[in-house]
């Protein structure tokens, strides 16, 4: 079948089964490989994208279902090779990441939130990558480097762009 | 853990949508998919055609109807989420939603999904079956409609018609001064599929008795469950703690409560009976407050 | 933390990883992509214990995209079984099941398809004929005479069944006025990594080589698959430069790796495998311990602790690799953080018919920790006295390090009281008293736990020798080379893969503290496994002390070059030569100086102004052995393990819902001393993400069986891991006692958090359901049993 997917601003056009996750689409068919497979359930969130701006499993959408939305990956949010957005700095700064496979799906969570919500609680926090289940870091560090996220780009004073 | 092959279609109408459903025996539907497609990826649902009907702009909407709040199968449980109708008319659902599941999941699924799974834990099939909300479909043409109760057949399990496509579901409204709600459920970790859910809508008279007391129990049996004696005991009461306990516990002693790994029966039992206390003590608090709040 | 006299050693350096990381850039082992890979999937047995009659592939050939259908006959006859660790030769382990299935999941064949989809098709369509045969699953009943065996060739279910006594047991018992016995289980539960284990194997028959990528966190991974293929060592190529996603012990991949090699080799073209969450759950790397502790102690009116009694019960599944050693690894810290004076310790391995289990973060420490923890409350509540006090009484003191246990292990240095005030000055245990006592007054369950817990690090395995007196090995070493190439810039070279523990960032600050010089300027590779020195990979909370002291030797070695070099061609003796960050001066002339460019010059193009007999270049090597090693165990079981020890003090403050049975955390503080933190995010981070798993542990985790041997945890739906919102806030309060026994005073921490965790929220759970009368000892603690125990004991009690 042929499906046309909207990834981080351009266009494509693939011949795939139906069958196919919008992960896999993502993974196998334009190597963005920053999208993780973890259970292929649903439950652990490695696999989250941005679909039209919210944060959504890819691993529970068929190809076919996501045509005609906006779909941005790790991928679309890293500025160039080798530069880091705010977000993605913040990070590294407060090591909110081990091993980094949940890592993407944290930062476009992240990413969501703070789109919606500029001045985000702990619980805010908290709530929000609640449906990311990370293995190595407790969270902790994640939960400041989000924070941080939020003051520093409170003290830039405008809001985050996504790669058009 | 890839689902087993099928076609896909994506028809500009229900009537188009129950066409394809009539005419294969394998073919489902599919909206949000966040019930449906874990169940393909573990090959546990191998629907030889996908019918997605996600995208109709005619089931998905929320309005008010005939003193009730109508709501198309396909809107997204975010969109309800943040919906000031729903917040102002029917304030159980808004309490209950956060609930369900995690935003990204939220984000995708809908109403009709959610009630079509028949999953026993599921918050919204609660919610449906305490306010006795009106499911309405389309089969072969022609639209029908079940109460909520008639709605839920057992686990997993509806009583729609083969092909047949749910449409809307609507909520009815209480209109009173003072009308609260109450939701608690129980899980092992905070958005789990609950051990046992319990809901409450109180309409308080002026005196702060109940003039009116709708009390639901989930994930508890194979569907939620209305606990109708404990409504009758408790009408016209002033809701008092040791009152509500006693006829709560009342209308649950004869149920079989379901066991598995995460809960025992006897469990679900008592879990079920302290919920559904806290749910009303709740809704009452909520009540009194609302006059509070009319000034 | 006291100030820091490092240059770059304890500060909080960005880890270098997390670059590439953050840009969804790793490079993972499903990110591998070579031209014509075909796909694995797998034929799993569905009883749990079955003779396999027939295997039909006829209808699965026909499938479209199917290339081949292995089963484990043709996969026997041209494979070794894999290595194990006790001597048990008639318990062999292959990556396909033989003749028999011995648990549901045992992979029973695997289908080669052009997707993973296809492949998956195809395994529907395999139709095997199976005869179900009688089953054990729980370890008690494998100890008995009636019951089915899980291989019939080695007569019983016993692997291993080893008692060491260390000092007068019976006479400390005879002696002791008070005595005290406990049961307590651990539930099988794992680490369980968000990314399953996943290999791609290529064979190139022009070369004799097989790549390996893989998901791997283990020793001598190239050895066992050399070995079970019947391939020379040096014709596998295991790429360390995959990243890892988390693995926390579990990933061995020994089969999976020996499958894909086969079949890459048979097949001619790239072979890739990676578990799905089904595949992993059920017969993949995924299962951890089980463990049935029997526990008795010999205390005196005081709750000094003299003696303790101890059998460990292990269910390892139905095969056995290295698992069974984690029954070992504990005796290297028997008798935890305390002066008891003699053990009776009893080790017992069974096979049941459950998926095998692997290597879990600890080893086999964690479980034990919680035993130990769980009787010292008991010993203190039996005499009336406070748990904490308890634990000072029994402490090992600060002056009395190195301490030798009775096993035969020295515990190089402590300073548990000031961890354990550190935490109190924090934190009141007065005043924590007082609050949980008032959330009694108002009609709540409120529990204080403790945990006062060792972290044996630095992997010196002597454990293997001391279960399978056949095995002799007593080398456990780690290596770093660095090369100062002709342009002068420094690249260092670690030999193992990792899985996020910022090892790249760990060796360029140590060679940045030694050779003085921004560690950002030492790039750090991971050569392949044939182009590597030894290493004994990340386990056993090894690498800080080991590869940075590889790292620190090597840096050492590469600065007295430098200085000998400068110092000859300035004409002065060495000891006059000072070095400072990269150049080289004479002490009593400090204008005469060699900088970094001129002896890179001379090290690379200037043969003749070179100390007489030097090596060219700028090369130095050094593989280094684990400090306090080198020994095998004495004929009465007594040995060395782990050299370094740290120490963790975990203080917990919980409610549980009298009505639901829910826990919840209202204080968590932790002491923590692993002596030098090279990278304290680093240290900090690995400990949450501990305490993380240490409450999954404690709560949520199992890997659940019915009675008819289906495991039926086997998703995430069901196997329960712990969300941003079931960790609740710590607050971490470190202590630095310092090894002298390793290059930087550091001690591991890899394993910090998991291993007291599980015991301090035992122990809390336990002290809130004390005032009803009841508790609970085996793991995890589930809130439907905690809400059934407290309805049981009001009921009796006529609420």
């Amino acid at each position: 079948m042929r499906i046309k997917l909207s990834v981080n601003g351009g266009e494509h056009a693939l011949d795939m089964e139906p069958r196919t996750t919008l992960l896999d689409a993502l993974r196998d068919h334009l190597k963005l490989t920053g999208a993780h497979a973890g259970c292929e359930h649903g439950v652990c969130g490695a696999c989250t994208v941005l679909l039209d701006g919210v944060a959504v499993r890819s691993c529970l959408i068929f190809a076919p279902q996501a045509e005609g939305s906006a779909i941005t990956t790790i991928e679309g949010v890293t500025p160039g090779p080798g530069e880091l957005s705010p977000i993605q700095d913040v990070f590294c700064e407060t090591h909110g990441m081990q091993c980094g496979y949940c890592t993407p799906a944290m930062i476009l969570t992240a990413h969501a939130l703070l789109a919606g919500n500029p001045e985000p609680t702990r619980d805010d926090i908290v709530e929000a990558i609640s449906g990311n289940i990370c293995r190595c870091t407790g969270y902790a560090q994640i939960v400041e480097a989000i924070a941080l996220a939020a003051e520093r780009m409170r003290g830039a004073n405008r809001p985050m762009e996504l790669r058009k | 853990m890839k689902a087993a092959p099928f076609a896909y279609s994506r028809p500009a109408s229900v009537d188009e949508a129950c066409a394809l459903l009539a005419g294969d025996e394998g073919a489902r539907l599919i909206a949000g998919g966040q019930s449906l497609v874990p169940m393909m990826a573990m090959r546990l649902a191998r629907p030889t055609h996908l019918i997605d009907i996600a995208r109709n702009a005619s089931l998905s909407y929320v309005r008010e109807d005939k003193g009730a709040v109508a709501i198309g199968a396909c809107t997204r449980q975010c969109v309800l989420e943040r919906d000031a109708l729903v917040a102002k008319r029917v304030p159980l659902l808004a309490r209950a939603i956060p609930c369900i599941g995690h935003a990204a999941t939220r984000a995708r699924g809908t109403i009709g999904g959610s009630l079509a799974h028949a999953d026993p834990a599921a918050e919204l099939a609660l919610i449906a079956i305490t306010l006795d909300a009106a499911i309405t479909y389309r089969a072969g043409g022609a639209d029908g409609e079940l109460t909520a109760r008639d709605f839920f057949a057992g686990l997993m399990v509806t009583n729609l018609p083969v092909g047949a496509c749910l449409t809307a579901v609507r909520f009815p409204v209480w209109h009173g001064e003072r009308i609260g709600v109450g939701f608690h459920e129980v899980n092992a970790r905070r958005s789990d599929f609950a051990f046992v859910s319990a809901a409450a809508q109180v309409e308080l008279d002026g005196d702060g008795k109940a003039k009116r007391i709708a009390i639901g129990v989930g994930a508890a049996t194979d569907s939620p469950i209305r606990l109708e004696s404990a409504e009758q005991q408790l009408t016209g009461g002033a809701l008092d703690e040791k009152k509500v306990t006693e006829a709560v516990r009342a209308a649950l002693a004869d149920i079989e409560p379901l066991a598995d790994l995460h809960a025992s029966a006897e469990y679900r039992r008592r879990a079920a009976v302290s919920l559904a206390a806290r749910a009303v003590a709740d809704a009452k608090t909520n009540a009194l407050g609302s006059k509070a709040h009319a000034h | 933390m006291s100030e820091s006299h490092f240059r770059y050693v304890a500060s909080n350096r960005r880890v270098r990883e997390d670059r590439r990381f953050v840009a969804g850039k790793g490079q993972y082992v499903a990110d591998i992509d070579l031209p014509e890979t075909r796909h694995v999937a797998l034929v799993t047995c569905p009883h749990a214990a079955a003779r396999i009659k027939s295997i039909d592939k006829r209808a699965a050939l026909k499938m479209p995209g199917v290339h081949y259908i292995l089963d484990g006959a043709e996969l026997a006859a041209a494979t070794v079984p894999l290595m194990t660790g006790l001597d048990t030769p008639n318990v062999p382990r292959r990556p396909l099941a033989l003749e028999i299935a011995r648990y549901s999941g045992e992979w029973v064949a695997a289908v080669v398809a052009d997707t993973r989809a296809l492949a998956e098709d195809a395994a529907e369509e395999v139709n095997v004929d199976y005869e179900p045969l009688p089953f054990v699953l729980d370890a008690e009943q494998a100890l008995e005479k009636a019951s089915p065996l899980v291989h019939e060739a080695h007569g019983s279910n016993v692997l291993l069944d080893k008692t060491f006594v260390w000092g007068e047991v019976d006479k400390d018992f005879a002696e002791a006025p008070h005595k005290l016995k406990l049961r307590v289980k651990w539930g099988r539960s794992a680490t369980v990594p968000i990314e399953t284990f996943g290999v791609v194997a290529s064979w190139d028959p022009w070369r004799d080589m097989l790549d390996v990528w893989a998901s791997i966190q283990m020793p001598r991974f190239p050895d066992q698959v050399g070995a079970a293929l019947k391939l020379p060592v040096s014709s596998v190529r295991l790429h360390h430069d995959v990243d890892v996603g988390g693995s926390y012990g579990v990933k061995r991949g020994i089969k999976h790796t020996v499958l894909c090699g086969y079949l890459a080799r048979r097949l001619g073209f790239p072979v890739r495998l990676i578990e799905d969450r089904l595949e992993n759950m059920r017969g993949g790397d995924a299962h951890g311990p089980e463990r049935l502790f029997d526990v008795e102690v010999a205390y005196d009116d005081n709750g000094i602790v003299r003696s303790m009694k101890m059998r460990a019960l292990e269910n390892v599944g139905a095969y056995a690799g290295r698992s069974p050693f984690q029954l070992g690894k504990p005796i290297g810290s028997i008798v935890g953080p305390y002066k008891i004076k003699s053990v009776q310790y009893r080790a017992v391995a069974v096979v049941t018919n459950k998926t095998t289990q692997e290597a879990v973060r600890g080893f086999g420490q964690g479980p034990t920790n919680v035993a130990l923890e769980r009787m010292m409350d008991e010993v203190a509540h039996a005499l009336g006295l406070d748990p904490l006090e308890v634990r000072r009484r029994n402490l090992i003191r600060a002056e009395e390090f190195p301490y030798t246990i009775p096993s035969g292990t020295a515990y190089d240095s402590g300073d548990y009281e000031t961890v354990i005030a550190k935490v109190l000055a924090d934190t009141p245990y007065e005043a924590l008293k007082k609050q949980r006592d008032a959330l009694r007054a108002q009609g709540q369950l409120a529990g204080i736990g403790i945990a006062a817990c060792l972290e044996p690090s630095g992997g010196n395995a002597s454990f293997e020798a001391l279960l399978n007196p056949k095995i002799t090995t007593s080398t456990f070493m780690d290596s770093c080379r660095i090369n100062v190439d002709g342009a002068g810039t420094i690249t260092a070279t670690m030999h193992t893969t990792s899985s996020g523990q910022g090892h790249e960032t760990l060796v360029g600050t140590v060679i940045g503290e030694v050779l003085q010089v921004d560690p950002e300027l030492v790039r750090v590779m991971r050569p392949d496994s044939l182009t590597s020195l030894p290493s004994g990979t990340p386990v056993g909370s090894r690498m800080a002390i080991m590869l940075g002291g590889a790292a620190f030797h090597a840096a050492q070695k590469l600065k007295t070059k430098l200085t000998t070099i400068a110092a000859h061609d300035l004409g002065i003796p060495f000891d006059r030569a000072v070095y400072e960050q990269g150049y080289v001066y004479d002490r009593n002339a400090p204008q005469n100086r060699r900088t970094w460019a001129d002896l890179v010059t001379i090290a690379h193009r200037n043969m003749h102004r070179m100390p007489p007999g030097f090596e060219p270049g700028l090369a130095e090597t050094h593989i280094y052995p684990v400090p306090n090693g080198g020994k095998l165990p004495t004929a009465d079981g007594r040995v060395q393990m782990y050299p370094c020890f740290s120490f963790e003090f975990h203080l917990v403050l919980l409610v549980i819902d009298p009505d639901l049975g829910l826990p919840r955390i209202l204080r968590y503080r932790l002491g923590h001393d692993c002596g030098t933190q090279i990278n304290p995010k680093i240290v900090r981070g690995m400990t949450m993400g501990g305490i993380a798993h240490g409450i999954g542990a404690a709560l949520f985790e199992e890997f659940a069986y019915n009675d008819e041997g289906q495991l039926i945890a086997q998703s995430f739906m069901d196997y329960l891991l712990p969300s941003a919102h079931e960790v609740p806030a710590v607050k971490i309060i470190d202590h630095e006692t310092p090894s002298p026994l390793t290059v930087l005073g550091q001690k591991g921490s890899g394993e910090s958090g998991y291993l007291g965790a599980p015991a301090a929220m035992a122990n809390a759970i336990n002290d809130a359901l004390r005032p009803l009368g009841i508790s609970l000892n085996t793991l995890p603690l589930k809130v439907s049993k905690l809400g059934d125990m407290i309805a049981d004991a009001h009921a009796k009690a006529g609420k």
